[in-house]
C-alpha cells in the first residue's frame, strides 16, 4: 500500500459497510427498536383505554366523574364513589403516614449514624418489597377485627358528635383502607424524604448550630425547609402510590356502592371496584364504563408521579449543585 | 438558664425522641409482619402444601403445588418478554442516547412504571385475553412483563453509565469497535448491578395480582397449557382469604408465609450481591 492510497478519504457508501461489518449499526438498530418498543407499548395502552372507553364516554360525557349513580343493570354509570373513596382513602393515609414517615427520615437522615441508618433505611425499604395481596391478608385478620371491636367503637364514643365517625361499625370500610395504605406507603416517604434531607450541605447545620441552635431548632427551621421540595416530592410520590394500590384495599373497602360521609363505613375505590368488577362485566356500557375508570385513575397517577419526579429533580440538583 | 433555654432543651428532646420513636415505629412493622405470618401459617406450610392440589371449598387438607407452579410460569414468560426488551432499552439509554428520542424513551418508562398494576391488568386483557377468547398463563405474563420492562431498563441504564469512561477508551484504543466494547468490556463491568436491578423486578412482579385478576384468572387444577386459566399464589392468597372457609384461610397463610420469604430472600440477596460490587470496584 502506498501512502497516497490511506490518505485518501473514504467514500460515504464503504465507511458505511466497514461499520456495518464492524456490527455498530446493527447493535444501534438492534438497542433502537427494543426501546422504540417501549415507546409502542406505552402509546398502546394509552390508545387501548382510551378506544375501550369510547362507549361509556360517548354515552356519559363529563357527567361520569360527577354521577353517584351504579347499576349494571339499567346501564347507568357513574364515577363518583369511587373518586371520592379513592381521594379520601389515600388522602387519610397520608395525613397518618406524612408526620410518621418524615420524622422518621429525619431520625435516619439527622440522628441516626451512617451504618445505622443505612441497615434501618433498607429495612424500611423492605416494607415496600411486601406484595400487596399479604397487607391485604393481614389486615383482614388483624386491622378489621380490631376496627370492628375497639377502634371504632372507641372513635365513635369521644367522636360520635361528629358526621365522620357516626352509623355502625362493620370493621372494613374507608378507615380501615387508610390505616393500611398508611403501612404501605411509608417507605416511600422514608426513603425520599432522608435522600432530600441528606442532599442538604452540612454547612446550614454548622451554621445554625454555631449560632446557638438547639439540633432539633437546626433540623426543624433550617434543614427540613431546605429540602422541603423533595419531601412534598416523596409525598406526592406516596399519593400517586395509595391512588393505584388494588389488592390490599380491594379486601377492606367493604365494596359499597354508595358514597358514606363516616369513615367508619364500607365504601369503594377506582381499583377496588375494576378488582371485583371487571370479570363480571358484560354488554356494551359495563366495561366501558369500567375502562373509563382505569383511564380516570391512570390519568391522576399520571399528574401526581409527574409533579413529584419535577420536585424531587428540583431538590437533588440544588443539593447537589451547592454541596 | 432562663425558663426559654429550659424550654428549648426540652423541646429539642422531646422531638428528637419522637422521630426516635417513628422510625422505631416503622422499621419494626416489617418484624411484626414476619411474625405474624410465621405464628399463622408455620404450621401449615408442610409437604401436603407444596405436592398437592387445593381441595374443595370447605374441604381439610390439600395444597397450593398447582399455584406455585402456575406462578413461577407465568413469570418465567414474563421474564422471557420483559428482561430483554428492558434490558437492550437501557443499553440503548446509556450508550447511544442523546437529548430527544432518548428522553422521550425514558419519560415513557417512568410513564410506565408508574401506571397502576390494575390499570395493565386492564390493559393486557384488552390485547390479549379478549382477542384470544381465553384467560392465560400467556395473558398473565405479558401483564407482569409490562412491569418488569421500565424497572430492567431504568436498573440497567444506571449502571451502565456509572462504568469508567477510561474502560470504554481503553477498549477502543485497542481497535475494538463501539458494540464489542459494550459487549464484552461495558456490561460486564456492570452485570452485578444490572443482575440486582433484574432480580429486584422479578420478585417485584412476584407478588403481584392485580394484573392477574383478569389475564391468567385461577385455576384449582393442573393447566394443561400456557393458554389455559392458570392458578397463582398472589391471586389464590386472595381468593382463600376472603373466603368464608378456615381451612382456606389457614392456606393462604401458608402460601403469604412462603410468597415473602421469597419475595424478601431474593431483597436481600440482591442487596448483598450490590455491596460486594461495590466494595470489589473500590
Amino acid at each position: 500500500m502506498s501512502p497516497t492510497a490511506a490518505a485518501q478519504p473514504q467514500s460515504p457508501i464503504s465507511s458505511l459497510s466497514r461499520r456495518l461489518r464492524g456490527g455498530d449499526e446493527v447493535a444501534w438498530l438492534i438497542t433502537l427498536l427494543f426501546a422504540t418498543s417501549v415507546l409502542v407499548i406505552t402509546a398502546l395502552l394509552i390508545g387501548e383505554l382510551w378506544i375501550g372507553s369510547a362507549a361509556a364516554r360517548e354515552k356519559f360525557g363529563f357527567g361520569f366523574i360527577t354521577s353517584r349513580l351504579w347499576n349494571p343493570v339499567t346501564d347507568e354509570f357513574g364515577a363518583y364513589p369511587f373518586l371520592y373513596g379513592t381521594i379520601v382513602t389515600s388522602a387519610l393515609a397520608l395525613a397518618i403516614s406524612v408526620p410518621i414517615g418524615v420524622g422518621a427520615a429525619i431520625f435516619l437522615a439527622e440522628l441516626a449514624n451512617g451504618k445505622w441508618s443505612d441497615a434501618l433505611t433498607f429495612l424500611v425499604e423492605l416494607l415496600a418489597s411486601v406484595p400487596s395481596v399479604i397487607y391485604g391478608l393481614l389486615a383482614i385478620f388483624t386491622i378489621v377485627p380490631m376496627m370492628r371491636e375497639f377502634i371504632g367503637p372507641a372513635l365513635k364514643s369521644v367522636f360520635g358528635f361528629l358526621p365522620l365517625f357516626q352509623g355502625p361499625v362493620y370493621g372494613v370500610g374507608y378507615l380501615t383502607a387508610s390505616l393500611v395504605l398508611s403501612i404501605m406507603i411509608f417507605p416511600y416517604i422514608i426513603s425520599v424524604s432522608r435522600e432530600a434531607l441528606l442532599a442538604v450541605p452540612r454547612e446550614q447545620r454548622e451554621a445554625a448550630l454555631a449560632l446557638g441552635a438547639t439540633k432539633w431548632e437546626s433540623t426543624w427551621q433550617i434543614v427540613v425547609p431546605f429540602a422541603r421540595l423533595g419531601i412534598i416530592g416523596s409525598i406526592f410520590l406516596a399519593f400517586a402510590r395509595a391512588l393505584g394500590e388494588t389488592m390490599a384495599v380491594t379486601m377492606v373497602i367493604g365494596n359499597d356502592m354508595t358514597v358514606h360521609t363516616s369513615l367508619l363505613a364500607p365504601g369503594n375505590t377506582i381499583a377496588a371496584v375494576l378488582a371485583s368488577e371487571f370479570n363480571e362485566a358484560t354488554g356494551k356500557y359495563y366495561p366501558a364504563a369500567l375502562i373509563e375508570l382505569g383511564l380516570v385513575l391512570f390519568l391522576l397517577t399520571l399528574v401526581l408521579n409527574g409533579l413529584a419526579r419535577l420536585l424531587i429533580l428540583v431538590t437533588t440538583n440544588k443539593g447537589s449543585a451547592r454541596a | 438558664m432562663t425558663i426559654r433555654n429550659i424550654y428549648r432543651k426540652s423541646l429539642n428532646n422531646v422531638m428528637l425522641t419522637l422521630t426516635g420513636i417513628c422510625a422505631f415505629v416503622t422499621v419494626s412493622t416489617l418484624f411484626v409482619i414476619l411474625a405474624y405470618l410465621v405464628y399463622n401459617g408455620g404450621k401449615s406450610v408442610d409437604l401436603a402444601f407444596f405436592t398437592q392440589l387445593p381441595k374443595g371449598a370447605g374441604e381439610e387438607g390439600g395444597g397450593m403445588a398447582n399455584a406455585i407452579l402456575g406462578s413461577a410460569e407465568i413469570v418465567a414468560i414474563a421474564s422471557a418478554i420483559g428482561i430483554p426488551i428492558g434490558f437492550f432499552t437501557g443499553v440503548y439509554l446509556s450508550e447511544w442516547g442523546g437529548p430527544g428520542f432518548s428522553f422521550l424513551v425514558r419519560y415513557m418508562c417512568d410513564l410506565l412504571n408508574g401506571v397502576p398494576s390494575i390499570v395493565i391488568g386492564i390493559f393486557a386483557w384488552i390485547v390479549v385475553v379478549k382477542p384470544m377468547h381465553q384467560f392465560s398463563a400467556l395473558a398473565g405474563g405479558f401483564a407482569l412483563s409490562l412491569m418488569l420492562i421500565p424497572i430492567t431498563a431504568k436498573s440497567t441504564e444506571q449502571f451502565l453509565v456509572e462504568v469508567p469512561r477510561a474502560l470504554r477508551e481503553g477498549s477502543l484504543a485497542l481497535g475494538a469497535t463501539k458494540w464489542r466494547t459494550i459487549a464484552s468490556v461495558v456490561v460486564p463491568a456492570a452485570r452485578k448491578g444490572i443482575m440486582t436491578g433484574i432480580i429486584l423486578g422479578v420478585a417485584r412482579i412476584a407478588g403481584e395480582s392485580a394484573p392477574l385478576l383478569f389475564t391468567s384468572l385461577n385455576n384449582q387444577y393442573w393447566s394443561t397449557g400456557l393458554s389455559e386459566p392458570t392458578a397463582s399464589l398472589p391471586v389464590m392468597i386472595y381468593t382463600h382469604a376472603i373466603s368464608a372457609y378456615d381451612d382456606w384461610h389457614r392456606q393462604a397463610w401458608a402460601a403469604g408465609l412462603v410468597l415473602l420469604c421469597l419475595v424478601l430472600v431474593a431483597n436481600i440477596a440482591a442487596r448483598l450481591i450490590v455491596s460486594r460490587g461495590t466494595t470489589a470496584r473500590g
